[in-house]
């Protein structure tokens, strides 16, 4: 969609007045059969993702796989030395698979550094972060979303897209400042 | 709280005894806060101009850091020497410093990762500052195992790759465990830490007024824009990473007390070390959270965020966290007489009435074990001078603590031809003074660059932050019971 100045239009959005209102509002475009929109809040709120209709994050799915190639990383680490580039008896411990008690620790801290960065990471891609400019920030009230603002924007792609119908739901649900977001 | 004044009220309090929770809950955030009041508050310590205080202070504590740097380059240019340390006390003031800061880390992962997963609402006050505390720590720990070793430049033979005569570092050595464990520490503390921050920097992007601060703060806040796509996957990623820090934060210690007690010296080979390690670190860094935290609200006037039910909670993991120490204690006392073991006996008789004894009596007795038991009292807990009092104490105690476990194991073992005491030179003392110094400069310039407080996880304990608050009538009626829970 692009406006009679030539702006190509990323969505429409609106303020709400409080978390709880986020909320109803939310439920009302999940229901309306909306699908590319977001809603825009300071904090998480509490049953926002239901309120969506947005599953349980899988984001644990890939942590539990860098965990494990961390556990790997790590017995790998630990077997290849002591027990075939270059075997040392030390403590009177032995070098084949039964000295693994005292690889323990080392398995263990891999596990966890490898699963933390994964979250990290992952947590940044799949929220294709870092992305330092949205057209949301077009919108100068959209400053107060990290302060008390609460926003919800209908996508223009969302094939249910279209101005009107738009603005009658925002408005319906109680939405203030309606605006149409430019992309540029 | 007020309670109902006529006859009307009583009934009406009684009949809606049944709904209404028969203990109200004292608010994490005093006086009705807003949203806009939080953000403006805890901003505001950013973003006002530099206090003269800041200055003051910034300039004591980077001296203090200056020289501690400097005794550091002086104990490497001119070697180990320079420190107390001969035989029998190789290890002295340099390990004791390390496992005191180590521990003082351990409460800032405490208080993000375990009381988030026992879902203690009122962490949310204190996280931020206690997370930086832990990096801090870390890094004043991290110095002393990397220059007591001498030759630092041989540091790199810490790391698991093969020396030139192609061997590997010994896997199997609690000292490489170490390793491990404070570096996967300090980095998932970093990461835990930054996750948490990425929202607030987003605030301080949002509200900065000159480009310079704009373009770093935008830098960092990665672009966040609190959208609720990016808060599901961001929850799940705190979760998680809340999840993996505490069997870490749990493990640190653990393996720093696996250093000492996989060792044969008496008072050190005991297997109680690392539940008694971890409570230990736990009950010495809260009382290091408390000691930044009370001025620091004070200067900054927080107190509605970190009210006194934060300083009373955290007084009671005090309580608790030195209860275990005690009995630890005790318990190894007890098992010394009871193992029958000459050695063990003569070094507990030896730390109770030997050369160091005084360290007993006033680091383990006074500071460690009868100072926090003050907080059996509700006035003790909640009378500022007291808790500064003890947790000063327990600053202290810690401390000692560590050096008598060390050099008091150290210092008189099997045959008496080779007992020796420890005396520190002034390289000792000031290197760890000088860690004050960088502890104290880092926690400065984290106030007056990042948020304190974490606004939009304190945003989320406001009443109206729940999806189904509504806003309270202008008459609202008289809920039931006059006592406050705490």
């Amino acid at each position: 969609m692009i406006t009679p100045s030539g702006n190509r239009v990323y969505g429409m959005a609106a303020e709400y007045p409080s978390a709880a209102s986020l909320y109803e509002a939310a439920k009302q475009v999940r229901d309306a059969g909306f699908k590319r929109w977001d809603v825009h809040s300071p904090f998480p709120i509490h049953g926002m993702d239901d309120a969506m209709g947005l599953g349980k994050s899988w984001l644990s799915a890939v942590v539990l796989v860098g965990g494990i190639t961390g556990l790997l990383t790590a017995a790998v680490l630990e077997f290849g030395p002591s027990s075939y580039l270059y075997p040392v008896i030390v403590h009177g411990k032995p070098t084949n698979f039964w000295t693994v008690p005292a690889f323990f620790p080392i398995m263990f801290e891999l596990t966890i550094l490898f699963s933390a960065f994964t979250a990290f990471s992952t947590m940044l891609t799949m929220n294709f972060l870092p992305r330092w400019n949205h057209p949301m920030f077009n919108w100068e009230r959209f400053k107060r979303v990290t302060n008390d603002g609460f926003f919800l924007v209908l996508e223009a792609r969302d094939p249910r897209f279209s101005e009107n119908e738009a603005r009658e739901l925002l408005e319906r649900t109680g939405g203030r400042h309606i605006t149409v977001v430019h992309e540029e | 709280m007020d309670g109902p004044a006529t006859a009307s009220e009583v009934i009406a309090s009684e009949a809606s005894a049944s709904v209404a929770p028969p203990l109200a809950r004292v608010p994490l955030v005093l006086n009705k806060r807003n949203f806009d009041w939080v953000t403006n508050r805890i901003s505001g310590a950013v973003e006002n101009p530099t206090p003269r205080w800041w200055w003051v202070a910034f300039a004591i504590t980077s001296a203090i850091a200056t020289f501690g740097l400097t005794c550091i380059g002086y104990q490497i240019s001119t070697g180990v020497g320079t420190w107390g340390l001969n035989s029998p006390v190789g290890w002295a003031w340099d390990i004791t410093n390390f496992v005191f800061w180590i521990g003082i880390g351990h409460a800032g992962t405490l208080i993000s990762a375990i009381l988030f997963l026992l879902r203690q609402k009122w962490r949310t006050s204190i996280n931020r500052s206690a997370e930086a505390m832990t990096l801090f720590a870390v890094i004043c720990a991290a110095i002393f195992p990397g220059i007591h070793v001498g030759r630092v430049w041989m540091a790199w033979f810490l790391a698991p790759v093969p020396n030139q005569y192609a061997i590997w570092p010994n896997f199997r050595s609690p000292l490489l465990w170490d390793v491990f464990a404070v570096s996967t520490y300090f980095s998932v503390s970093v990461l835990f830490w930054y996750t948490g921050l990425i929202p607030d920097l987003g605030t301080l992007r949002d509200r900065a007024t000159s480009k310079i601060k704009k373009f770093f703060y935008g830098i960092f806040a990665l672009g966040w824009r609190g959208s609720n796509r990016h808060w599901r996957h961001y929850e799940m990623a705190y979760l998680l990473l809340a999840g993996l820090s505490t069997p870490l934060v749990l493990s640190v210690h653990s393996v720093v007390s696996f250093d000492f007690a996989t060792s044969v010296i008496p008072t050190w080979h005991t297997t109680i070390f690392p539940p008694y390690f971890v409570a230990g670190a736990i009950f010495g860094g809260f009382a290091m959270v408390l000691t930044l935290m009370i001025p620091a609200r004070a200067i900054f006037k927080l107190q509605d965020i970190i009210t006194p039910q934060h300083i009373d909670k955290m007084a009671k993991i005090i309580l608790l966290t030195g209860s275990i120490v005690a009995y630890a204690y005790a318990m190894e006392f007890f098992i010394a007489w009871y193992s029958g073991n000459q050695y063990e006996k003569f070094a507990f008789y030896n730390r109770i009435f030997g050369p160091y004894w005084w360290y007993w009596w006033v680091g383990m007795l006074f500071c460690n074990t009868l100072s926090p038991q003050l907080f059996w009292f509700r006035w003790c807990r909640r009378n500022i001078f007291v808790v500064y009092f003890v947790c000063m104490c327990v600053n202290a105690g810690m401390w000692f603590e560590r050096f008598i476990i060390i050099v008091g194991g150290l210092h008189r073992d099997f045959l008496p031809s080779s007992w020796g005491l420890f005396t520190p030179t002034w390289v000792d003392i000031w290197t760890f003074i000088g860690t004050f110094g960088i502890f104290l400069s880092l926690f400065l310039l984290f106030i007056r660059f990042a948020p304190m407080i974490a606004m939009s996880e304190v945003k989320i304990v406001l009443p109206e932050a729940d999806p189904h608050y509504v806003p309270p009538e202008e008459h609202h009626p008289v809920t039931a019971g006059g006592k406050e829970r705490t």
